[in-house]
């Protein structure tokens, strides 16, 4: 029986909802023990959400005499003690900005396959599913390796709960900081709430958006939603939205449950970053346009009078 | 100062990828790029070298065929090129690494390595942090903002929701880059010219002790994301339309 490792990611303090779909994909792999291991926010109050989804036991990994701000490479290293403690045969996690990071540490530091952004695991085969070529192909890969170390896409599996009773353990890893790189700054005053590349729900103004302040009409409607407002490159170099916001091959990859495109021609390129979004709604003018060919439901109108419309509905109905 | 750019051979985003047996893709027929994100690293490294001084090299690991790659950063003001060539289509991250690394010290000292932040062709996401790691270099990807000084670099980069970290880091150092830092320049004709009389030295993988055969990951099959085939039109005026649409999104597909 395996014994799997979860690394949670928290947002002040609370476990992210993205978390869940890993400990799905987990409990996927046969009955295994389930091990939560938590580098920042409290374990105490994250063991009844991390249970309600099949976590067995919830860890604290602590580094002595580290804080939060400790440098990328001393939390890698406490994850790798983490992973040899428990004796981990995977370690699976959420290919986020963050994620991507400290598992390409770990892994590098271990010298251990990584596959990061996968969209599905198979532990007993050793295998991986993710994309290859822009989005445009799937790539099998089979990893060798006495640990596998899987960052998944955020919301690439749908989580389903499977409550467990779960117990929380204290980890202090003892590391040294090999102290190559310190970090100076955290600034999260730009931050929005909901990160693009976690957002359950998108909403995305293409060119025709026009200007910075239209993306209101954008963010009222995705704030229904619980979502957040992503660009296309046309956009962004027009100036009306930053870089952060950007969807697609130069830009973010997303994979929200809903994602609705207005005012999109429908680009290779832009479709490379949020083609595996489970449902793909677009909003254009031009009835040719090719999205349309490309999406789940279209409606042929301009956005500045659908979006509103969109909004009012949604107000009634949800 | 001695800048050494890894620079990868993809093919072209916009290309039609063609899937060859079960994991093999038809690359002869299929235009290749330098892959988008190291064209940031190398415009880094000229504006750095134009400043300070010293040389650019564009290392490269790949087919013969990837020279086309290394003359495309040599037009962009790279000085010098190494590519170590391999039979395969793919290699992976770790043998990668191995032979970025020989390749560098066989060839000098550098005061920082660029690469992209990734691939776009195997989306790896990790060749840099093997290269660090091998080397003993501190590394940090994902950057949009560099300053150096005091044989330190500055750099900045997103960490989610639009949250920002600044890290310092002294040098040497393995940076890797991506879209924000600077806007990588279009060759002009005369850098193009200039750039086919430059040196490429060529090196077998074997040739530098590097096994091809120490791969912990290995693609085993290539399959096409399966396209959608069309939208459901929905019709009738703004409002109709946008009620069947909420009415769709909320009972069938259950999103909202
Ligand atoms: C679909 C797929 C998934 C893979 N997943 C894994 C995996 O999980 N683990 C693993 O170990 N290997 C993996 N590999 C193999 C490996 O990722 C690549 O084949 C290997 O060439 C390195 O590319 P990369 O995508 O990892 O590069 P990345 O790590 O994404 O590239 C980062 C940067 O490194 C530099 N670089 C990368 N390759 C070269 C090169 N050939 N020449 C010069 N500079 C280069 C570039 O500057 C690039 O921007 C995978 C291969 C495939 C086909
Ligand atoms: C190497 C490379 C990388 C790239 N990376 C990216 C990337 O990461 N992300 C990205 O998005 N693009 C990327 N692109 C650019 C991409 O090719 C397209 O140019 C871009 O996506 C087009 O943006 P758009 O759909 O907003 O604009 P357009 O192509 O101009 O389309 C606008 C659409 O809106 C419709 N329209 C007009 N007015 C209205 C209205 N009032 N209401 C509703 N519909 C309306 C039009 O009919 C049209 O279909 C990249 C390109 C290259 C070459």
């Amino acid at each position: 029986m395996a014994t799997i490792g979860i690394l949670i990611e928290t947002e002040d303090g609370i476990v992210k909802d993205t978390n869940f779909g890993v400990l799905t994909a987990a409990r996927g792999q046969g009955d295994g023990t389930i091990i939560a291991l938590m580098m920042d926010g409290p374990a105490d109050s994250a063991k009844d959400v991390l249970g309600k989804y099949g976590a067995h036991r919830v860890v604290q990994v602590s580094i002595d005499g580290a804080d939060r701000g400790a440098s990328p490479d001393l939390k890698a290293r406490a994850l790798a003690a983490a992973i040899e403690k428990y004796s981990l045969d995977a370690l699976l996690g959420l290919a986020s900005a963050q994620g991507r990071d400290i598992f390409a540490r770990l892994a590098a530091f271990m010298d251990l396959p990584l596959a990061s952004d996968c969209m599905a695991v198979d532990l007993a085969a050793k295998t991986v599913k993710k994309s290859h070529f822009s989005g445009k192909t799937f790539a099998t890969i089979k990893m060798s390796g006495s640990v596998m170390l899987c960052a998944m896409r955020p919301n690439a599996i749908d989580a389903v709960e499977a409550p467990a009773d779960a117990t929380v353990e204290t980890f202090p890893a003892s590391v040294q900081d090999p102290g190559l790189v310190k970090v100076v700054e955290v600034n999260k005053e730009a931050a929005d709430k909901v990160d693009l590349t976690e957002a359950g729900v998108i909403v995305t103004g293409g060119r025709p958006i026009a200007s910075a302040d239209n993306y209101n009409i954008l963010s009222e409607c995705a704030r229904l939603l619980g979502g957040t407002i992503g660009a296309s490159r046309a956009a962004v170099d027009a100036g009306f939205a930053p870089h952060a916001m950007q969807v697609g091959q130069t830009g973010k990859t997303v994979s929200p449950r809903l994602y609705i495109g207005c005012g999109l021609s429908g680009s290779v390129q832009h479709f490379a970053g949020m083609k595996t979004s489970k449902v793909i709604v677009a909003i254009n003018t031009d009835k040719d346009a090719p999205i349309f060919e490309k999406c789940d439901y279209g409606i042929v109108g301009d956005l500045f009078e659908v979006v509103p419309v969109l909004t009012e509905v949604l107000k009634e109905k949800l | 100062m001695q800048i050494y750019v890894c620079v990868k051979h993809v093919p072209d985003t916009a290309a039609n990828i063609k899937i060859v047996g079960e994991n093999g893709f038809d690359d002869a027929g299929c235009k290749f790029i330098a892959n988008p994100y190291d064209e940031y690293a190398v415009e880094q490294a000229v504006q750095l070298v134009e400043k300070n001084g010293g040389e650019v090299i564009v290392v490269t690991v790949g087919k013969a065929a990837a020279a086309a790659t290394i003359r495309a950063a040599m037009a962009m003001g790279a000085h010098r090129g190494i590519l170590v060539t391999v039979e395969s289509q793919f290699l992976d991250s770790r043998t990668t690494a191995q032979a970025l690394k020989a390749a560098i010290e066989q060839d000098g000292k550098p005061d920082i390595i660029f690469t992209g932040k990734g691939a776009v062709d195997s989306e790896g996401f990790q060749t840099m942090y093997r290269l660090a790691q091998a080397m003993g270099l501190p590394v940090v990807n994902e950057i949009n903002r560099l300053a150096l000084g005091d044989g330190k670099a500055t750099v900045g980069h997103e960490i989610g929701g639009g949250a920002r970290e600044v890290l310092e880091v002294s040098l040497p150092c393995v940076l890797g880059t991506t879209k924000g830092l600077n806007e990588p320049r279009y060759p002009k004709f005369p850098d193009i010219m200039k750039a086919k009389k430059k040196e490429i030295k060529t090196l077998a993988i074997a040739d530098l002790g590097v096994s091809v055969d120490g791969a912990r990951s290995e693609l085993v099959k290539l399959e096409k994301v399966p396209e959608r085939t069309g939208a459901k039109m929905l019709g009738g005026d703004v409002r109709q339309a946008v009620e069947a649409l909420v009415k769709i999104l909320k009972e069938e597909e259950k999103v909202i």
